[in-house]
């Protein structure tokens, strides 16, 4: 079966709106690594050292 | 496809903005001097500040200078097409909506200062927002269409970031900080007037009252003169105030004097071919003054801890 035909327009702006989709995708990720770097950072030193309960 | 005709009608396809456009709304450009004198500010603060703080400082600092560009671009799009300097920016070129822009704008503002905040301080998170309000808002929406004085006040939104990259620091807002606000404040309108002098034509058609097409290119030149001459004054004051040694001083004297050399160069050009030369030519030394001004600040500061100099 031979593959649909796609309006050149439509196939150029799926190609913009997926690499949007990358670029958010990336800042969102850096968001995460950011507030998770500042916790880490705003906990001390003593964020990894296991104490008894 | 789908068309969005928006209110000052400018018509962008809607999703038709590609990453380059969103990061062209920021502009990157205005953006690395902010960023280069934020640092300076945060390096030269007294005190210690942990480095994952630090560069997360900096960044909400330039994300927040870019979402007052896009605040601009959206509020500014009628007269950005009318001059050929900004007629390509991403509204008037029709390739992101004001809409677009708008959303831009507020998210990375209010993200900048949220996080800037939560990061360091509430000082210095104040100051952000205090800085993107005053460009956005006082410069933008009321100052730059109704006063020749617009970028002498407006200036001042340029010359807050090392004033929070100090903050970040130091949680507080003092003097030697105070010192290099002022030096950026007072450069702005030498490199604003000067840029204004070559390109009058552009902001006459636009309707921006600029101080060459209010009250004419002798008063401009006399203006970007005088302004010269306090602006190499008051970069003598880290000096002065003991925040900065010979070395430093030395690189002020030699830059401010070309700086001044040039000023008084335009203010004595008569035909208006080597007006416009002499005019780029002190925009073009202006860009270079600031950062070797703030560069030696940093460099001096280095060398007198390390005991190189006294």
């Amino acid at each position: 079966m031979s593959s649909p035909i796609v309006p050149q327009d439509d196939e150029a702006r799926r190609r913009r709106q997926r690499r949007n989709n990358i670029a958010l995708g990336i800042v969102l990720a850096a968001l995460v690594a950011i507030f998770y770097m500042l916790t880490i950072v705003k906990m001390g030193p003593n964020v990894f050292t296991q104490r008894d309960l | 496809m789908a068309f969005v005709d928006d209110s000052k009608g400018y018509i962008a396809t809607a999703g038709g903005a590609r990453v380059e456009d969103y990061v062209a709304l920021l502009k990157p450009r205005v953006m690395s001097l902010v960023v280069f004198t934020a640092i300076i500010g945060l390096l030269l603060a007294p005190g210690g500040i942990n480095p994952v703080v630090a560069i997360i400082a900096i960044l909400c600092i330039a994300i927040g200078a870019g979402g007052s560009g896009a605040l601009n671009m959206w509020y500014d799009a009628d007269i950005d097409a009318i001059m050929s300097r900004t007629a390509n920016r991403p509204i008037p070129a029709g390739r992101v909506t004001r809409g677009e822009a708008l959303a831009v704008g507020i998210i990375c503002s209010g993200f900048s200062v949220a996080i800037l905040g939560l990061a360091t301080n509430w000082v210095a998170a104040a100051l952000l927002a205090f800085t993107i309000f005053f460009y956005a808002v006082v410069y933008t929406m009321w100052l730059k269409r109704s006063t020749p004085q617009n970028i002498v006040i407006g200036g001042a939104a340029g010359a807050f970031p090392p004033m929070i990259g100090w903050a970040a620091v130091t949680g507080d807002i003092t003097l030697p900080s105070i010192v290099l606000f002022l030096i950026i404040f007072l450069w702005t309108p030498p490199h604003f007037w000067a840029l204004a002098l070559y390109k009058q034509g552009d902001y006459g058609a636009a309707g921006i009252p600029m101080l060459p097409n209010v009250a004419g290119e002798s008063a401009t030149k006399f203006q970007i003169l005088l302004y010269s001459i306090i602006l190499v004054g008051t970069t003598f004051l880290p000096s002065a105030l003991h925040q900065a040694g010979w070395l430093y001083t030395v690189i002020a004297a030699m830059t401010g004097t070309s700086f001044v050399y040039l000023a008084a160069r335009l203010y004595r050009s008569h035909d208006n071919l080597t007006m416009k030369k002499v005019a780029r030519a002190l925009f073009t030394y202006s860009l270079s003054y600031l950062a070797v001004i703030f560069f030696a600040l940093l460099v001096d500061h280095v060398a007198l801890l390390a005991g190189w100099i006294k």
